[in-house]
C-alpha cells in the first residue's frame, strides 16, 4: 500500500509540474505584452511595469521565478488590478467556490445514490422508469442552460427564489440545483446499474436467507459494493463540478473564484489566469490522488490489478 | 460372462437392415434464414430500441435542417434588420428575432451547423489519433506499452476544460481553435479504450492463427484487431460528440466562442443572458432546447449502440 501511495504521489507531482510548465509556455507564447493597450504611455513607465512583473528577465529566469512562485504559493500581483495580488483573489473567491462545490457534491451523492438504489430495487417499475428518464435528461441538459431556465422560470416568472448572489441559504438553492443535476443523474445511473449487478450476487441471497430486513441488506450489504464505481468517477466528477462553477458563478453573479477566473480570461490578466489555472489543477490533481488512495483502501483487489497492468 | 439376452438370433436378422439408407428429400442441414453479420445483428437490436431510434431520427432531421434550413429561409443569418428587432415568435419569424432583428429560426440552423461540425470533427480526430496510439500501445505491449500508457495517465489526470480554456486564450477564439483544443485533450479516452480492446483481442486464437499463416503486423491490426474493436469505438465516438458540443457551448458561454455575426448555440444562449429579465424568452429557449435535444439524442443513441454492439453486456 505504501508503495502504491508513493507511486501515485510521484505521479501527482509530475502532473502538477507538467500543467504548470504547459501554462507557462502557453501564456508566454502569446505575441505582444499585456501592456499593449497602454502603448501610448511613457516608455519609462512601460519599462518599469515590465520590471515590476519581471517581464524584462530572460525566459528561463522567468520560468524559475514562476516555479518558485508555485512552490512558495505566491502568485504575485494582478495586472489589471495592480493593488490586488492573485493570492488575495484566491483567498477571497476560493472559499465561496469551495462551499458551492462541496454542497453540490454532497447533494449529488446523496440524491443520486438514493435515486439509483430505488430504481434498482424497483427494476422496470414506475420509479425505475422515472428515475432513468430524469437521469438521461439530467445528463443532456447543460448546467448553464438549466441555470438560465431556472432563473427565468423560478426567479423571474414565479418570483419564488432570489435570482442572483450568494448571501443567504435561500440564494444558494438555484445555483446548487443547476450545478448538481448533471452529477446526480450520472451517479443515479451508475448506482442503478451496479446495484442491479450486486443484487444478483450469492451473498445477497445468503443475507435474504438469513432473514435480514431488506433495508439492512441494501444499506449494509449491497450499497457498500454498489458504490465502488461511484468512487472511481468522483475524480472526473469533481473536475466537471469545478469547471461548472465558472459558468454558474457567472450566471448567478456569485463572487467566487470562477467569476475572477472568467474575468481574467476576458481581461487577459495573465498572472490571474496562470495562478488560478495552476491552483485549480493542483487542487484537482490532489483530489484525484485522494480518490485513488481511498479507492485503494476500499477495494483491496486494486493492488492486484495494478500488478497485472504493470506487467 | 455370457450375455445372450441382447443378442438377436441369426434368423431374426433381416437383409433390409444392410441396405444403404435412402437420401432424405428435405435438406435438414441447410440454413433456412439468411445468416446475420455482426452489423446486421446489431442493427436489428438497435431498431428495437425505440428511444435510440428516436435519437437517430432526430439527428438525421437535424443534419438535414442544418444543411438545407438556411437555404430555404428567406432571412439572412448575418444581415441586421433593426425595424423588426426583438419580435416574439410569429408566423413570419417562427422563433422570433434578436436585438438586431435577425431571424432566430435561421440562426438556430446555422448554430446547428457549427455545433454538429465541432462535435463530429472532434470525434473523428479523436478516433484517428486514439486508434493509432492505442493500437500501437496495446499491440506492442511490454515496455512500449508501459511508457505510452504513463504518458496517457498523466494527460488523463489533467483537468481537460482548464487546458482547453488555456489553449483558447492563447490561440484566440475560432472554430479551428475549438476543435484543436478539444482534440488535444480528448484523444486520450479513445486511446485507452482501443488499447484495452487490443490487449484483450490479441490473445485470441484467430489472431494466433493469422500469425501462424505469416500475416504481417499491419494486416493483423487492420483485418483482425480493428474490426473487432469497432463496437466500443463507435460507442465512444457517439458519446464524444455530445461532450464536444457541450464544451463548445460552455466555452462560448465563457466568452471564448465563435465570433459574431455567426453564432453557435452557446453564443446565442450567452447573448440571450442579459435580456431574459426583459422577457425575451425565445432568445434563450430555442438554442437551449436544441443543445439539450441534440445532447439527449446522441446520449440515447450511444446507450442504444452500446447495448446493440455488445450483446454480452446485456442483462
Amino acid at each position: 500500500m505504501a508503495k502504491y501511495i508513493l507511486k501515485r504521489f510521484i505521479m501527482m507531482i509530475a502532473t502538477i509540474l507538467i500543467i504548470s510548465t504547459l501554462t507557462f509556455v502557453l501564456m508566454h507564447s502569446i505575441p505582444g505584452s499585456p501592456f499593449d493597450e497602454e502603448r501610448t504611455s511613457n516608455p519609462t513607465i512601460q519599462a518599469n511595469l515590465e520590471k515590476f512583473y519581471k517581464l524584462d528577465e530572460p525566459m528561463h529566469v522567468q520560468y524559475l521565478y514562476y516555479l518558485k512562485s508555485i512552490v512558495t504559493f505566491d502568485f504575485g500581483p494582478s495586472i489589471k488590478k495592480p493593488n490586488e495580488s492573485v493570492n488575495e483573489l484566491l483567498a477571497r473567491g476560493f472559499p465561496i467556490s469551495f462551499e458551492l462545490g462541496m454542497v453540490t457534491i454532497l447533494v449529488a451523492l446523496l440524491s443520486g445514490t438514493i435515486l439509483g438504489t430505488l430504481a434498482a430495487l424497483r427494476h422496470n417499475g414506475i420509479i425505475d422508469y422515472l428515475a432513468m428518464t430524469f437521469a438521461v435528461v439530467g445528463i443532456s441538459v447543460p448546467n448553464f442552460v438549466l441555470a438560465t431556465l431556472l432563473i427565468q422560470q423560478v426567479a423571474v416568472t414565479w418570483e419564488l427564489l432570489p435570482a442572483a448572489t450568494w448571501s443567504s441559504p435561500l440564494h444558494m438553492i438555484l445555483p446548487i440545483l443547476a450545478l448538481a443535476t448533471g452529477p446526480t443523474a450520472i451517479i443515479a445511473r451508475l448506482t442503478r446499474s451496479s446495484m442491479l449487478e450486486v443484487l444478483t450476487q450469492d451473498y445477497i441471497k445468503m443475507a435474504n436467507a438469513k432473514g435480514l430486513s431488506p433495508i439492512r441488506i441494501v444499506i449494509r450489504h449491497a450499497l457498500r459494493n454498489a458504490l465502488m464505481p461511484v468512487v472511481t468517477i468522483m475524480g472526473t466528477m469533481l473536475a466537471g463540478i469545478l469547471t461548472g462553477t465558472f459558468v454558474i458563478e457567472k450566471i448567478f453573479a456569485i463572487p467566487g473564484m470562477g467569476k475572477y477566473f472568467v474575468e481574467s480570461i476576458n481581461n487577459r490578466d495573465y498572472p490571474v489566469i496562470m495562478g488560478s489555472t495552476v491552483f485549480y489543477s493542483a487542487f484537482l490533481v490532489f483530489m484525484l490522488f485522494l480518490v485513488d488512495i481511498v479507492y485503494g483502501f476500499l477495494d483491496p483487489r486494486i493492488k492486484l490489478h495494478r500488478k497485472e497492468g504493470d506487467a | 460372462m455370457t450375455n445372450t439376452q441382447n443378442l438377436v438370433s441369426p434368423q431374426a436378422i433381416k437383409d433390409e437392415w444392410f441396405r444403404p439408407k435412402q437420401k432424405e428429400q428435405g435438406r435438414a442441414e441447410s440454413v433456412v434464414r439468411p445468416s446475420l453479420s455482426y452489423w446486421k445483428d446489431a442493427w436489428r437490436r438497435l431498431r428495437k430500441n425505440k428511444l435510440a431510434m428516436g435519437g437517430l431520427v432526430f439527428l438525421v432531421l437535424l443534419m438535414l435542417f442544418a444543411i438545407f434550413g438556411p437555404i430555404f429561409s428567406p432571412y439572412s443569418v448575418t444581415a441586421t434588420d433593426y425595424p423588426s428587432q426583438n419580435q416574439a415568435p410569429s408566423a413570419t419569424h417562427w422563433f422570433g428575432t434578436d436585438e438586431a432583428g435577425r431571424d432566430v429560426f435561421t440562426r438556430t440552423w446555422y448554430g446547428a451547423r457549427i455545433s454538429l461540425f465541432v462535435g463530429i470533427m472532434a470525434a473523428l480526430i479523436d478516433f484517428f489519433i486514439g486508434i493509432i496510439y492505442g493500437g500501437v500501445s496495446g499491440y506492442k505491449g511490454g515496455r512500449t506499452d508501459t511508457v505510452m500508457m504513463r504518458v496517457v495517465e498523466v494527460l488523463y489526470g489533467l483537468p481537460h476544460l482548464l487546458v482547453v480554456i488555456l489553449l483558447m486564450v492563447v490561440m484566440g477564439a475560432s472554430l479551428t481553435t475549438i476543435i484543436v483544443a478539444l482534440t488535444v485533450t480528448g484523444w486520450v479516452g479513445m486511446a485507452r479504450i482501443v488499447r484495452g480492446q487490443v490487449l484483450q483481442i490479441k490473445t485470441y486464437e484467430f489472431v494466433t492463427a493469422s500469425k501462424s499463416f505469416g500475416a504481417k503486423t499491419s494486416r493483423i491490426i487492420r483485418k483482425n484487431l480493428l474490426p473487432n474493436t469497432m463496437g466500443p469505438i463507435i460507442v465512444q465516438m457517439t458519446l464524444t460528440v455530445p461532450s464536444a458540443i457541450f464544451a463548445e457551448a460552455f466555452l462560448s458561454f465563457l466568452g471564448l466562442g465563435v465570433a459574431a455575426p455567426f453564432a453557435s448555440w452557446g453564443v446565442m444562449a450567452n447573448d440571450a443572458l442579459p435580456v431574459i429579465l426583459s422577457g425575451h424568452w425565445w432568445r434563450l429557449f430555442f438554442p437551449a432546447l436544441f443543445i439539450s435535444l441534440t445532447m439527449f439524442a446522441f446520449n440515447v443513441l450511444g446507450d442504444g449502440l452500446q447495448d446493440a454492439l455488445d450483446p454480452k453486456l446485456r442483462r
